[in-house]
């Protein structure tokens, strides 16, 4: 795909916003937004977790499952490398950053399920990337997960405060204004289409 | 065709044998924090494997720091001073600890990991603080859901506690309850007695320890516990008493009483006992073996559900308002409560502001 990994940075964040636009990684999305603070741990989180996880699983896609042509396996493949590099960072920063471990660490597992990283690898290998617009690609989805969940927190705050009808606080209340939201984001798909 | 799919499965395994490798090497390298120094009030040091929490590290060397939720950071009572070495204070024990406790590095022992040398300010009693093997000598039905529970020490072991004191009882699995788990009960004997001790135990519905005692434990039966701890104590002074209590709180009030006996003593005293009916009463009859005993002692029942059929002649209501005869001069009062945190927080209050108990002279021990 001929697209600059420059471009394709910005039209992961706004055109083709992970959450916004493909719906991915919902759960802790609805889940971890109640507070401005935990949401931003639980987005930096992930967005370095996309960037290390996609140019892992490009590589292990390119020099060991296409020679091999085991292919086939790239689903299960990807989800133990992503498995286990959480685990891997879990361990790092319980030993080097116990502060960051106990704001972040509680949110590792959550992303480990999270299914806007295994989503961004797939779309890497079905779009052709190389490894700069994979890493492009995995960076801009991941700062564009962390812009969605900032809003919603930010959103979910003022609510606190209104008058939101009983059968809709919670989930439900979320949900629809995750639904406006990504209309808005509709708004940016003429600058530039990826997909 | 079969070669292919050996080859697959090789490589597939192969993929997830190099990255459990690369876990298991980073969990030696990275969670290995060898041999550490945990240095307690300037005086004793304890060589430890790191990585553990302080609680579990000085457990495994019999020093027993009070913790009633068994280390899940939810009680607040494994509280305490970190000198050096303890890293930033962890979102999970900012909700346990006031802004002063914070400042002056308090910390809970159940939360911090030891990573390197540390060192640690913990009060002398502490050291006190053992593990007893026991067994059951005698179950008690004080009433239908309150039992006394005597244990015997085994053979050579000794418990030196104060009146008030409480002790930790572990649970062994049973039925559903897959873990064991630790909780505080009031010692109800005298400190004379060092062979063995009685609780007062009441059952709590869906209460894993106190179902564990009422339904599981049988004479005979053999329980670890760990004690004694707590600073609900009997003062040593010659101010009045009132003792406030309210369930099976009072286990450490029974326990005063039978030692002021064993000493002697003039002080007036006063005992509340706040139930919800005449079933709920226990005890009466030690109660009135103390009034004839001591010079000036009271027990007072008071009954916040009387029923008709109960007959009561008593006192009923709140406990609050019959204190005024009990007490003579507010300076020279201290009051003794032992019951659920709402009767603490209640009776405080009352003390404090209708009969001008000084604060510091309550002395309370509060169970949910």
């Amino acid at each position: 795909m001929d697209i600059s990994a420059f471009v394709l940075f910005w039209a992961a964040i706004f055109t083709g916003n992970i959450l916004l636009t493909y719906f991915l990684g919902m759960c802790s999305y609805l889940s971890v937004s109640r507070e401005i603070e935990s949401a931003f741990g639980l987005g930096v989180a992930v967005f370095f977790v996309l960037v290390v996880t996609t140019a892992l699983n490009w590589v292990v896609y390119h020099y060991i499952l296409v020679p091999f042509g085991i292919v086939y396996l790239q689903y299960i493949v990807f989800i133990i490398v992503i498995a286990a590099f959480v685990q891997f960072l879990e361990l790092l920063i319980e030993r080097y950053t116990p502060a960051l471990y106990y704001s972040l660490g509680i949110f590792l597992p959550l992303i480990t399920v999270n299914c806007a990283i295994l989503g961004v690898s797939l779309f890497m290998i079905i779009r052709n990337y190389n490894f700069i617009q994979s890493i492009a690609f995995g960076a801009g989805s991941g700062i564009g997960w962390l812009l969605a969940i900032l809003m919603l927190a930010g959103i979910r705050r003022k609510l606190k405060e209104k008058m939101v009808p009983a059968g809709l606080r919670g989930a439900g209340i979320s949900l629809i204004i995750t639904g406006i939201m990504a209309l808005g984001f509709i708004g940016f798909s003429g600058i530039v289409q990826i997909q | 065709m079969l070669i292919r799919i050996l080859q697959d499965i090789a490589l597939m395994g192969g993929i997830g044998v190099i990255l459990a490798l690369i876990l298991v090497l980073a969990q030696r390298w990275l969670s290995n924090y060898g041999e550490v120094t945990i240095n307690i009030n300037g005086k004793r040091d304890l060589t430890v494997t790191g990585g553990e929490t302080l609680l579990t590290s000085l457990g495994d060397k019999q020093i027993f720091i009070p913790s009633a939720c068994g280390g899940r950071g939810t009680c607040g009572a494994c509280k305490c001073q970190i000198l050096d070495g303890g890293g930033p204070i962890l979102p999970t024990e900012k909700p346990l600890l006031t802004k002063q406790e914070m400042g002056d590095n308090v910390r809970l022992a159940c939360q911090v990991k030891v990573k390197s040398d540390i060192k640690i300010q913990i009060p002398d009693e502490i050291f006190n603080i053992r593990r007893f093997h026991s067994v059951i000598e005698e179950i008690l039905d004080y009433t239908y859901d309150i039992k006394g529970v005597t244990f015997k020490l085994s053979e050579g072991q000794t418990i030196d506690f104060k009146a008030g004191q409480y002790v930790q009882l572990e649970t062994k699995p049973y039925g559903k309850v897959k873990q064991k788990v630790m909780r505080a009960y009031s010692i109800s004997s005298k400190p004379e007695i060092k062979d063995r001790i009685q609780l007062i135990v009441r059952l709590v519905p869906e209460g894993i320890c106190t179902t564990w005692v009422h339904n599981q434990l049988k004479v005979g039966d053999e329980v670890d516990f760990t004690g004694p701890y707590g600073d609900f104590y009997l003062r040593d002074t010659d101010a009045d008493i009132i003792f406030v209590a309210g369930g099976s709180g009072s286990a450490p009030i029974k326990s005063m009483l039978e030692h002021l006996r064993e000493v002697g003593t003039k002080r007036k005293m006063t005992y509340f006992f706040g139930a919800r009916t005449v079933k709920d009463l226990y005890l009466e009859e030690e109660m009135r073996d103390f009034e004839e005993y001591f010079d000036d002692f009271e027990y007072v029942p008071v009954l916040s559900h009387a029923d008709e059929t109960d007959n009561w002649q008593g006192k009923t209501g709140f406990v609050m308002p019959y204190f005024k005869e009990a007490i003579r001069d507010p300076k020279n009062t201290e009051a003794y409560l032992c019951g659920s945190p709402g009767m603490i927080a209640a009776v405080t209050k009352s003390l404090i502001n209708d009969y001008g108990i000084a604060e510091e002279k309550i002395y309370y021990d509060s169970f949910g």
